[in-house]
């Protein structure tokens, strides 16, 4: 954290903050120097934020009502659904919430790989965040199947019996998942306990994520270093604070539209049919936003290389920051690496969208070029793109975008002198 | 402000993506589609077409089909069929249910009350496996959300029956149903023309019916439709107007430096 000298006014405060530095750290929050030209794709911190705390509460709530039991517990959300005091409220925000949770996840992990926010300095920050995407998946994994619907019982099948492709020890260890030969209510009580717990350790990582943020502070979108505080920044509270607000109003306006007006299309149907370990369904699809994975996942035809294929679809983003060799963060300035970063974003779409397909034809020869170009994004393109691209010049500051002379330059010089105004 | 018309546009592809998904699927027959009176923002059940389709399910449906989840209260419930408590009553005591044990330590039957769930036709599935062929009639409290395509599909399923194809070979308790995945269906039709008799001089034609325990099933399935709707319509409208005065306030507060918003 900055190492900014601050002193309550107060004698009471003053005597707290020299036992515990709360107030230091509400005054390093309200303070904290940001880039004043952060577009609104660096709104989706604050409003993840958001997301995380409304699942754990109304987590929270339906945890009061819901069962653990595999007889009980799809009996226990039409308990919540129908008869606990607006039960179908808490749990269709609990629900659309997830997929919200991701949609914002996803963009603002995009807005990250677009604006180069994994590169020196802040690969830790970049690293943690990749941590909470991966619990996130297994929470939300996890959280599906407590239902116990025909998907929440096939998904788990399907997913733990990835495991099983592990040499040697991949059958005892999926038994060792399930408790028992199957999926059944000690899988199903394990999933609760630990779809409780994760959350938390989300939220911890979180703590760490903005931790981490607030060492070298924001980036923005032209990527470049700049002086803290200077006129290129302004304190996070009142500005950020009240942008971030308006931002989450209107993703709040989409939430609202999914939970009263459209609250089971995000879902699958067949989640609402009673878990059958004799029938199985005609497509075992997970939730949307695993769809990219699970197509990587089917694409490869050995199983053990399938799922070592979906791991490394991950792990490969964690080294991400090592594999762009490129010293400049915004693609803004990158007119090559632009293209290709709208490749990758159409390819994970394809992704997306081949694997709520059955896996066969045409869609499986889809799937595998995508992959293909997947990996060959991180692993072939990032790093020589690094090495060869002309990148366009680098401005000297925000308040001065391009070095010598850009038409807005004169106004920007202009209307530089904010801190007066203040 | 453009940001969001970008915001906007991956909202509409991922939105699509998802709707695809449904539309890829389903590769039998477009289900025939009809103007539900419970679709759109202000939807709302058409009361007398819920009590209509309790009777269509009460004296059809549930000789096969249960409501596991519905309680006979929930017919005097607000946003459904509402019967008066009165009426509600006197449909619950027509049903036994075992209660026990009393003091004697001994199961007794007794008549329904309010506070009952709905009794079942079978005593469980085994039972009604074997009683209709080796199929199992689905509980029907979330059929309408456990399908795709839901009412319309309901509604599709019942009107669908019809003469097989030429060449196509139907097995014994086998019929052919142009709705259904694979065109056929264990349940023989099930509505013909004024089978029930309707309270209110409706006409219980097969689609009259049709719809109205369709609409049935989907209050059983959603009961709490018209709150969702007529709260989500307040939320919706407070969200705007918050919105509205946030970014205004933001305006402001971003005037004091000249950097746009």
């Amino acid at each position: 954290m900055s190492d900014h000298e601050y002193t309550p006014k107060s004698k009471v405060g003053k005597w707290f903050n020299d036992r515990l530095p709360l107030l230091t750290l509400a005054n390093h929050l309200t303070d904290y120097p940001t880039p004043k030209n952060l577009n609104y794709w660096w709104t989706f911190g604050g409003i993840l934020t958001f997301c995380l705390i409304t699942q754990i509460i109304t987590g929270i709530v339906l945890g009061m009502h819901y069962v653990a039991h595999a007889d009980l517990a799809f009996q226990s959300v039409e308990h919540i659904m129908r008869d606990v005091n607006y039960g179908w409220l808490i749990r269709y925000v609990h629900a659309n919430g997830a997929s919200m949770f991701f949609l914002a996840v996803y963009i603002h992990i995009f807005r990250s790989l677009y604006y180069g926010s994994y590169k020196s300095p802040r690969e830790v920050i970049w690293i943690i965040g990749m941590l909470i995407y991966f619990l996130m998946m297994a929470t939300a994994f996890m959280g599906y199947v407590l239902p116990w619907g025909q998907m929440s019982f096939w998904g788990a099948t399907v997913i733990t019996n990835l495991f099983s492709a592990i040499p040697l020890v991949g059958e005892s260890i999926t038994n060792w998942l399930w408790g028992g030969y199957s999926v059944d209510n000690p899988t199903l009580t394990r999933f609760f306990s630990l779809h409780y717990l994760f959350p938390f350790l989300i939220l911890g990582l979180v703590v760490l994520h903005i931790w981490a943020l607030h060492v070298p502070g924001n980036n923005n979108p032209i990527g470049i270093d700049i002086k803290k505080p200077s006129k290129d920044t302004v304190p996070f509270h009142p500005y950020i604070v009240i942008k971030d607000a308006f931002a989450l109003l209107i993703f709040l306006l989409i939430f609202a539209f999914f939970v009263f007006f459209s609250p089971n299309i995000l879902g699958h149907a067949d989640n609402y049919i009673e878990a059958n370990p004799l029938v199985t369904p005609a497509h075992i699809v997970p939730e949307w936003y695993l769809l990219p994975f699970y197509a990587i996942l089917r694409s490869v035809p050995d199983k053990l290389l399938g799922v070592i294929a979906m791991f490394a679809a991950i792990f490969v983003l964690v080294i991400l920051p090592w594999l762009d060799t490129s010293k400049v963060r915004s693609t803004v300035f990158r007119p090559i690496y632009k293209q290709f970063y709208w490749f990758l974003v159409a390819d994970v779409l394809i992704l997306g969208y081949v694997g709520a397909m059955p896996a066969e034809g045409l869609y499986l020869l889809i799937a595998r070029v995508a992959t293909a170009y997947y990996f060959a994004h991180f692993l072939i393109i990032l790093p020589f793109l690094g090495l060869k691209e002309k990148t366009t010049p680098l401005p000297l500051s925000i308040t001065e975008p391009v070095l010598g002379g850009s038409a807005d330059m004169a106004m920007a010089r202009n209307n530089s002198d904010f801190k007066e105004k203040l | 402000m453009k940001i969001f018309l970008k915001i906007t546009f991956i909202f509409i592809i991922i939105s699509s993506l998802i709707s695809s998904r449904v539309i890829a699927a389903g590769e039998q027959q477009e289900l025939l589609k009809v103007d539900w009176s419970f679709k759109s923002f202000f939807g709302k059940f058409d009361r007398a077409s819920l009590q209509r389709g309790y009777q269509v399910y009460t004296e059809v449906c549930a000789s096969c089909h249960s409501l596991k989840h519905l309680s006979y209260r929930n017919l005097a419930e607000k946003g459904g069929p509402e019967f008066t408590e009165l009426e509600a009553k006197a449909i619950a005591s027509n049903f036994e249910v075992t209660d026990g044990p009393n003091s004697d330590g001994e199961m007794f039957e007794r008549p329904a009350k309010l506070s009952d769930k709905f009794v079942m036709p079978y005593a469980n599935v085994q039972e009604a496996i074997a009683a209709n062929g080796g199929a199992y009639p689905p509980d029907m409290s979330v059929l309408v959300k456990a399908r795709k395509g839901g009412a319309n599909y309901i509604y599709s399923v019942l009107m669908g029956y019809d003469e097989p194809p030429p060449g196509m070979e139907l097995d014994d308790g086998v019929y052919y149903n142009k709705y259904m995945y694979g065109n056929k269906i264990k349940m023989s039709s099930p509505l013909d023309d004024d089978i029930v008799e309707y309270a209110d001089g409706t006409k219980a034609t097969v689609d009259q019916m049709a719809k109205d325990v369709t609409t049935f099933l989907q209050w059983t399935a959603e009961p709490h439709l018209e709150t969702r709707h007529k709260l989500g319509f307040r939320v919706i409208i407070y969200l705007s107007v918050l919105t509205v005065l946030v970014y205004f306030s933001m305006k402001k507060i971003w005037s004091r430096i000249e950097t746009k918003v």
